[in-house]
């Protein structure tokens, strides 16, 4: 049962980073997902200061709060004339580092330790649980399953207007799209994601589930709704192959569900390759036959 | 009525002004060019038409209204190279995407939606090219995707930027005759345009631009060897085909 627990947590991570990251590559905005995933750790700092407890929802609440600073941080410097990377740059290093100095100096005797943050330990999630509904399943799982509702919903709800403005901002702007309100709204659902995949692959790792299964199926996908299946599969199957390699081999779940993503991307890319290189050399011997 | 008003129209990026005091009256009905040589502020005098830059200050009225984007009233026809043609999507997606102001939000396009995107895309000569992606489409297709968006909007203003940069000789051929048919229909189309050599053949109605208005008018009085020369300066070098 523990280690069903392990690796349907694992599974949840890649479908709901999956689906969380298609729009991320669509909008070029990696990088910015990068920068959540440390400054969600400032978010839930703060949430703990506040509230003294480590309840879900208010990290979820405070992670928010984090991601949605973070975005709107690195749109202002942007648009006063920084480079978009630059912003970046500082603004997470800031806020992340800020995080770092909450946690030692006010919350160090908590369950809330840099490295735990960081890399996350999938294999200790079983033993969280929580009960509702008579229903009793780890922390991360609910954490997991709540997030991926709210992504579901989100895209369900705005899926035309989220492609429109990814497309065409300026376009999508002249007929009334709300393309303010969506790029806020979807940085909360990245920040949702990275804290609920937080307590088992960790900040780091969470951004190759984001953008790894992702950018591997913008590599083979014509339309987003493909995009979206095959980015749910590579995440779900980066997860399950990590797991049992690293159970093989008796090293990091993360680091191989992490190094798994990457293994996954380079062999669709070399294929990729190979099939456009053959289709070219089929075009030519047909046009000059 | 007039399809266009703007007083005092200024922008400026980082503290650098690109459109100072820009005032133009264009009534409705006319296919009009706006010319000017290159970084006059041509795209900016368009985008801050349609309330893009929040950088802008001055009064724009676009058929007597302040302009409202969900009153759709505005067809909006970007640069090509303005958006990622490597999206994964196909034609016929991107012009029902002019439907989507008219679909509403929560709501799938319809099939009525559908139907009139496919006529617009048939109306570029485009039809037998719905289902192919975006990426795999020649730069004068993708110019026509774009122009069959705007169509399918059903909008009453058009604004085009550059619409024939870059595209085939048959494709500006399609491009103009559908202009001109929306002229026809009583529209007003604004385009920014580059080659002054077709300026009289295409327009009826001419914009010179080059940090502010210069001239407007009927193209036979403001098409002429003198205001060119005031708004190309030294660049003009085109004169002897004027």
């Amino acid at each position: 049962m523990i280690e069903f627990w392990v690796v349907f947590t694992g599974l949840l991570v890649g479908v709901t980073c999956g689906i969380a990251g298609v729009f991320l590559i669509l909008r070029r905005m990696s990088m910015i997902a990068d920068a959540i995933s440390h400054t969600v750790l400032f978010g839930i700092v703060m949430a703990y200061l506040i509230t003294q407890t480590l309840n879900g929802f208010w990290m979820l609440v405070g992670a928010a709060f984090a991601g949605i600073l973070t975005a709107y941080l690195v749109q202002l410097l942007h648009s006063s004339g920084i480079q978009e990377d630059a912003a970046i740059g500082v603004v997470f290093t800031s806020l992340f580092a800020a995080g770092v100095l909450l946690i030692t100096l006010f919350a160090g005797n908590v369950h809330l330790d840099v490295e735990h943050v960081l890399m996350g330990e999938i294999a200790f999630v079983p033993w969280d649980k929580w009960t509702l509904l008579g229903l009793a399943m780890p922390k991360a799982v609910w954490m997991l399953l709540l997030v991926l509702v709210i992504n579901i919903a989100f895209l369900l709800l705005f899926f035309k207007e989220m492609k429109l403005a990814t497309f065409d901002p300026v376009y999508a702007a002249t007929i009334g799209i709300p393309v303010v309100f969506l790029h806020y709204g979807f940085m909360t659902s990245i920040s949702f994601t990275t804290v609920a995949a937080f307590d088992s692959v960790g900040a780091i790792l969470v951004v190759a589930m984001l953008i790894g299964p992702a950018a591997t199926s913008y590599l083979i996908s014509k339309t987003i709704k493909q995009m979206f299946v095959y980015s749910m599969l590579f995440g779900a199957a980066a997860s399950v192959i990590g797991y049992y390699l690293a159970k093989f081999w008796d090293t990091s779940i993360a680091g191989m569900m992490a190094t798994t993503v990457g293994f996954i991307f380079i062999v669709t890319f070399i294929c990729q390759k190979i099939v456009e290189r053959r289709k070219k050399v089929l075009v030519h011997k047909l046009e000059t036959s | 009525m007039y399809a266009l008003t703007v007083e005092n129209l200024s922008v400026a990026y980082d503290k650098k002004t690109v459109l100072e005091n820009a005032c133009v009256t264009v009534p409705t009905g006319h296919l009009a060019a706006i010319i000017g040589p290159n970084g006059a502020g041509k795209s900016t005098f368009l985008k801050a038409i349609l309330n893009q830059l929040p950088n802008k200050v001055g009064k724009v009225e676009i058929l007597g209204k302040v302009f409202e984007p969900k009153s759709l009233v505005v067809g909006y026809v970007p640069q090509r190279n303005a958006v990622d043609w490597d999206f994964p999507t196909n034609a016929l997606d991107v012009v029902l995407m002019g439907r989507y102001g008219h679909t509403g939000l929560f709501k799938r396009p319809s099939k009525q939606d559908k139907i009139v995107a496919r006529q617009a895309l048939a109306s570029v000569g485009m039809q037998d090219f719905a289902e192919r992606s975006i990426g795999q489409l020649s730069g004068g297709q993708q110019q026509r995707v774009f122009l069959a968006r705007a169509l399918a909007q059903n909008a009453d203003i058009y604004f085009l930027d550059e619409p024939f940069a870059g595209v085939d000789a048959a494709t500006e051929k399609t491009i103009i005759d559908i202009l001109k048919d929306l002229k026809a229909q009583g529209k007003s189309i604004f385009v920014v345009h580059h080659d002054l050599q077709t300026v009289k053949e295409y327009f009826d109605y001419t914009i010179l631009l080059n940090k502010t208005i210069l001239a407007s008018g009927a193209t036979e009085d403001v098409f002429t060897p003198e205001q060119l020369q005031k708004t190309y300066g030294g660049k003009l070098f085109m004169m002897q085909h004027v």
